[in-house]
């Protein structure tokens, strides 16, 4: 769970280890910025290397004779530019290879964190906020592998250090191992900076996550902060959380104030120590003035790159919590279970059965308690019940978006749990109360993909009687419909939802409430063509979740649903004869408007001024 | 009044045409804690960078005179020298700890300000403008790109003043060393500078493709996650798959393709501080043949080049990614800049007083943007305390109807007047106060029923709440959940189910105690026999009030005081049900048939 990652502490070695699943994922990406770095790195110490040979076969002779061949000059040039070029070959290596792995390593996770969203269950999404699931794909990972960009220069550096440490000791052992102090310094203020700002970087890690699941859900929900004026307490909401993110950063801000003048004056310091060091020894005569001057010089040239492990120990905190949060993902079980049947193919519409079925979101209220009941192929089963009834529920568990507590659900006679993947979609269409919409043309929410001529595309969304407005459409079939459809009306995007289940001409077709935003008339529209397909042979098994009566009397059979059972099966001339819970719920209109007229009869206008 | 330009038609400004610098000077603007005490942080920034060039003077001066003094090696000089360093090196190390801790502070309470309010003004923005944009792109550009621009500003930011600083007084003392010395190093570096707008324009280029496909990421991300229940019904994980993997992979390309740009352009800085070590070698001997050069002088210059080098390259790595905060920052800019075309006239604004609201369209004609008119000429009233149901074909305008009562879009001609004043010169707090609105798709946040219900109210007590519940006659629902009133509703509220989603929209109406309150189908998704005892419970609740129903279903229109039926944008017909009913061959005639024969079939 991503709340015990954030619980636990991170350490320098968790840091290695997120970095070596990095290395091991893209390891020659890795190697070329490794190797790019490693040139830089010598090179800068080679840099070292040319302008002490400079001084002491160019500077010093020419001052001291007064004259210098040309040669020499040449040579001075040729030295440097050489090392430059060949520099600059390695940082075109170290940080284009950086980018590329720091790159590749964030879609790596990516693709592997979205598989998870598209193979986990319907249950584990319930359980996790959209702005969370969002942050784990996007700045979790990024978060996760920004230390990759500095890795390359880090490594660089090590070698460096070991390149300028040995010409140190050649120089002169005394003042290197003067100046080898600066490094296990270095070492102790990184872990230093570490203990005392990874709990900081962590807890706002989670405040960012947490400031974006806040506007995630507002900006969601705008129409009713807009309609009731709550435009100001959302704002304070939001505030709070991103000045609670601002204080941590700005405290986690100190400890990085006095880490880095600290890494940066360490190598300073130890230049002046050997500086010291190294007068008293020519004083004495142990060694030569252009000994001290190398040593010197290769420890502030170390001094700048030495801040390279320093960034990368600071990417460390964040990098393991974003780490964690999206392994959190990775790592999540619940993936739904699917066996190896196959249906074979039919043309004629499905067979339906479903048997003492139990479900519950909440043990102490079971929704569902033993609901049975059949849909015989080509028939169409009405499901009426109150509102809150399980309706829906009922839905999820016939198209297997989630699996039941306990009972069966049979297509044809197979189990749905020993359907092999992919095989339930083919043959049973669901369009759900809400229509979602994807960020594509008309046709590709309808197709979906599929390869569907145009002319079927058009017959689906006659049937749905939505051919007339995307007819209208400025581009029409191609009309991008952007992102869940916010251009259409509500009624719109049910019509295209239909048209979506419509065109895969399913065995099963369940609606649920497919249709509530759709005025009576158009609906009327829709359910004769419904019903004209129907009996032009298609015979589909149809499923509607109905309260209204011309929907219901579509069916061949009505199901009441009520305290978790199947309390009435019959026509609904039959219920209605029947049971009188039954009538009440669907004669609701008609007993209103008797109602209505009994009282308008005794008010008459009465209450009007 | 009656009349003003077109509104509700503008579109999310990206704030691409925004100028690097215009996008500083309008940064500073919304944030203008980013200016404060900038003064003592630039003179911090500059002692600071001092602390970088007191090595090399103590270098110089130990090897000149010290160590190769007249005298032979001079150990107390040595000493003091080095102890003088130790102590700039400490004052100017303070100096760097002041000055990080205070861009931390600024940036961070600016950033914080920008953030909140670009927050604030999405909300201010009409529901059109805010739907030209993807929502997970909208959420980044109050999250994720106001990091990056806190990342440049603290640590870019810091930096780069430091670096720029360091330039500065290396080169203030190249010259004072060897001004000829200081023109080899400038001259070698020239290619560098020279060189750097056009990386520039590339960049800014580059990133702003960056920031688009961070945007398209951020929408195919969300697919599997908000449309989870119809990839999985309809089996399309492939395909969903298919197009994130795309979407990954071009905003891999891009990041890759500015890398590229970033990458070529730090690596000419390695060639030029080659050349410059190169010419200061070769020039300083000459000019030791010619003028007053001494090798350690040319020695110390060499330090100086390496401190003129790493800031150079420091300020170039810096000035590129900057590229990439600015274009986040014009992002988050871009919101504050785009007009909330919905001008909120604020406490100056007219106060509606409480009562029940009278309705006045006076020629109202809508169209949304590039589109044709949507209502056309409407012109009625409605009288205060009075019932009315509109109805109309899907198409017809008749939820505009309700969007323009509510001031969720200004009329485009015309005007919409609240107890006769026009809702663009109310205060918006009254008018949200006095009027309702009770969408299709009651919206809930993940929060317990109460949270959700006291958006209507603020300080409702459960009490309050239950009575108001038992009011509208859906106690028996809230009384039959496990949980009651502290039922967690879930993401958007999908824990419950459409209908009782809408039962808590209504609720939470109902609580907020409305003077106008608007419908619009609110009640779609519950059982029949449920709306219609909810029905009549808002009716017995409306009797002070003015209603507005937005209905598809003609059971409503029945009891209402007047139905207005609405026909391609115009009111075709009004009055009593009872009379419309009658009128043959009318519009309401025909919608009411065709309702009756639903209803009444077997």
């Amino acid at each position: 769970m991503a709340e015990d990652a954030e619980l636990r502490g991170t350490t320098t070695l968790d840091g290695f280890r997120v970095l070596w699943v990095g290395i091991k994922r893209e390891p020659t990406v890795f190697t070329v910025a490794t190797l790019g770095a490693v040139l830089f790195g010598v090179l800068t110490v080679a840099d070292a290397w040319v302008l002490g040979w400079s001084t002491q076969h160019v500077l010093i002779p020419a001052f001291d004779t007064g004259e210098i061949g040309t040669d020499m000059l040449v040579w001075v040039v040729a030295l440097f530019m050489g090392v430059a070029i060949l520099r600059a070959v390695g940082i075109v290596a170290r940080r284009l290879g950086g980018g590329i792995m720091y790159y590749r390593m964030q879609s790596h996770t990516r693709r592997g964190v979205t598989r998870q969203y598209l193979s986990l269950p319907m249950e584990w999404h319930q359980r996790h906020p959209t702005g969370q699931l969002l942050s784990n794909a996007y700045s979790d990972v990024e978060a996760a592998w920004a230390p990759i960009m500095p890795l390359p220069m880090a490594l660089g550096t090590i070698v460096m250090m070991v390149v300028a440490v040995v010409q140190m000791f050649l120089a002169d052992v005394v003042m290197a191992l003067v100046g080898l102090l600066v490094f296990p310094a270095v070492v102790v203020a990184n872990l230093l900076y570490q203990h005392y700002s990874s709990p900081l970087m962590t807890r706002a890690q989670g405040l960012r996550a947490e400031v974006s699941e806040i506007a995630h859900e507002s900006f969601d929900g705008a129409m009713v902060v807009k309609t009731l004026g709550r435009e100001v307490e959302e704002t304070d909401r939001f505030r709070a959380k991103a000045h609670e993110l601002r204080d941590v950063n700005i405290r986690a801000g100190r400890f990085r104030a006095i880490f880095d003048p600290t890494l940066a004056s360490l190598p300073n310091l130890g230049v002046l120590v050997v500086l010291a060091v190294g007068v008293s020894r020519v004083a004495s005569g142990a060694t030569e003035a252009g000994d001290v001057v190398t040593v010197a010089y290769l420890l502030t040239i170390v001094s700048f790159p030495i801040r390279a492990i320093g960034w990368l120990l600071g990417e460390f905190p964040r990098s393991v919590v974003g780490y964690r949060r999206a392994k959190a993902v990775l790592d999540a079980r619940g993936t739904m279970t699917y066996g190896e049947d196959r249906l074979p193919p039919a043309s004629g519409g499905a067979l339906l059965e479903v048997d003492d079925l139990h479900y519950s979101y909440d043990a102490d209220a079971p929704l569902l308690r033993g609901v049975d009941f059949d849909v015989q192929p080509g028939r169409t089963v009405a499901l009426v019940g109150a509102t809150a009834s399980g309706k829906s529920t009922l839905t999820s568990l016939m198209t297997r978006l989630v699996d039941p507590d306990a009972g069966t659900i049979r297509i044809d006679g197979h189990d749905l749990t020993g359907l092999r993947k992919g095989e339930l979609p083919r043959d049973v269409a669901l369009v759900p109360q809400t229509a979602f919409m994807f960020d594509d043309t008309v046709r590709g929410n309808v197709t979906l993909g599929a390869d569907v001529p145009d002319d079927v595309v058009w017959g689906a969304l006659r049937t749905s009687q939505a051919d007339g407005f995307v007819a209208a459409l400025p581009d029409g079939l191609d009309t991008k419909l952007g992102e869940r459809g916010t251009s259409l009306s509500g009624g719109q995007r049910q019509r295209l939802s239909l048209a979506r289940a419509l065109v895969r001409r399913p065995r099963l077709l369940i609606l649920d409430d497919a249709t509530s935003a759709v005025d009576p008339e158009v609906e009327a529209r829709i359910l004769a063509s419904l019903r004209d397909e129907h009996s032009a042979g298609s015979a589909t098994s149809l499923v509607v979740v109905a309260y209204r009566k011309a929907t219901i009397s579509l069916a061949d059979e009505v199901l009441h649903l009520d305290g978790g059972r199947i309390v009435g099966r019959g026509t609904h001339a039959e219920l209605l004869a029947s049971s009188p819970a039954y009538a009440q719920l669907v004669n609701a209109y008609e007993n209103a408007a008797a109602i209505d007229a009994e009282s308008a009869s005794v008010v008459d206008g009465g209450s009007r001024q | 009044m009656s009349t003003t330009t077109a509104t509700s038609g503008t579109r999310m400004d990206t704030g691409e045409d925004i100028g690097a610098l215009a996008t500083l000077r309008l940064g500073m603007t919304y944030s203008p804690e980013l200016r404060e005490g900038i003064g003592l942080t630039l003179v911090l920034a500059v002692v600071a960078s001092c602390g970088q060039v007191v090595v090399p003077i103590a270098v110089q001066q130990t090897l000149d005179r010290g160590l190769n003094g007249p005298g032979g090696p001079r150990l107390d000089y040595v000493a003091w020298m080095g102890l003088l360093a130790a102590v700039a090196i400490g004052v100017t190390s303070w100096a760097s700890y002041l000055m990080t801790r205070r861009l931390f502070t600024t940036s961070e309470r600016g950033l914080a300000t920008l953030r909140t309010k670009a927050f604030r003004h999405v909300h201010d923005l009409p529901l059109l403008t805010q739907n030209t944009e993807r929502r997970g792109a909208l959420v980044s550009r109050v999250t994720s790109d106001v990091d990056q621009v806190s990342q440049f500003l603290v640590f870019g930011g810091l930096i780069f003043v430091v670096s720029m600083g360091q330039v500065l007084v290396a080169t203030v003392l190249m010259v004072v060393y060897s001004w000829e010395l200081a023109l080899v190093v400038w001259l070698a570096f020239a290619p560098l500078f020279l060189s750097i707008r056009w990386f520039q324009k590339k960049l800014s280029a580059a990133y702003t493709v960056v920031r688009h496909q961070v945007g398209v990421l951020l929408g195919a991300i969300s697919e599997p996650v908000v449309g989870a229940a119809v990839v999985r019904s309809y089996g399309v994980e492939d395909r969903t798959q298919a197009r994130i993997d795309t979407a990954i992979q071009d905003w891999q390309d891009a990041y890759t393709h500015a890398q590229t740009y970033t990458v070529t352009s730090f690596s000419l800085g390695g060639l030029s501080a080659g050349l410059a070590n190169a010419g200061v070698i070769v020039v300083g001997v000459l000019l030791g043949f010619t003028g007053d050069m001494t090798p350690g002088k040319v020695l110390a210059f060499a330090f100086l080049v390496t401190l003129f080098v790493g800031p150079v390259q420091m300020g170039t790595q810096i000035l590129t990614d900057a590229q990439n905060a600015i274009a986040s920052w014009r992002r988050v800019l871009g919101i504050l800049e785009t007009p909330a075309d919905l001008v909120d006239p604020g406490p100056e604004g007219e106060q509606l007083p409480r009562g029940p609201i009278d309705v006045r369209f006076r020629d109202v004609t809508f169209s949304y943007p590039d589109g044709p008119p949507v209502l056309r000429d409407i012109d009625l009233a409605i009288e205060a305390g009075t019932r009315v149901a509109i109805v109309g074909e899907t198409g017809s305008g008749k939820s505009t109807f309700a969007k323009l009562l509510t001031r969720l879009m200004d009329p485009v001609e015309g005007a919409v007047l609240l107890d006769g004043v026009d809702v663009r010169r109310i205060d918006a707090r009254s008018l949200r106060r006095s009027v309702v609105l009770v969408p299709q798709e009651g919206f809930l946040f993940d929060d317990t029923i109460t949270a959700n219900v006291r958006y209507g109210k603020l300080d409702a007590t459960e009490d309050e709440i239950r009575a108001s519940a038992a009011e509208l006659g859906v106690d028996d629902w809230l009384a039959g959940l496990p949980r009651g009133l502290d039922t967690q509703v879930g993401q958007r509220g999908e824990s419950l189910s459409a209908g009782e989603r809408q039962l808590v929209a209504l609720l939470r109406a109902h609580l907020a105690d409305p003077d106008l309150l608007v419908l619009d189908e609110a009640t779609s998704a519950v059982d029949p026999s449920l709306e219609m005892q909810i029905g009549r419970a808002l009716e017995r609740l409306m009797q002070s009030r003015t209603s507005v129903t937005i209905a598809h279903r003609l059971s409503t229109a029945e009891g209402a005081d007047e139905v207005i039926v609405v026909d391609k944008g115009r009111v075709v017909q009004r009055g009593p049900h009872a009379v419309l009913v009658a009128q043959a061959g009318s519009v309401y005639a025909g919608l009411h048939a065709s309702w009756v024969a639903q209803h009444s079939r077997l």
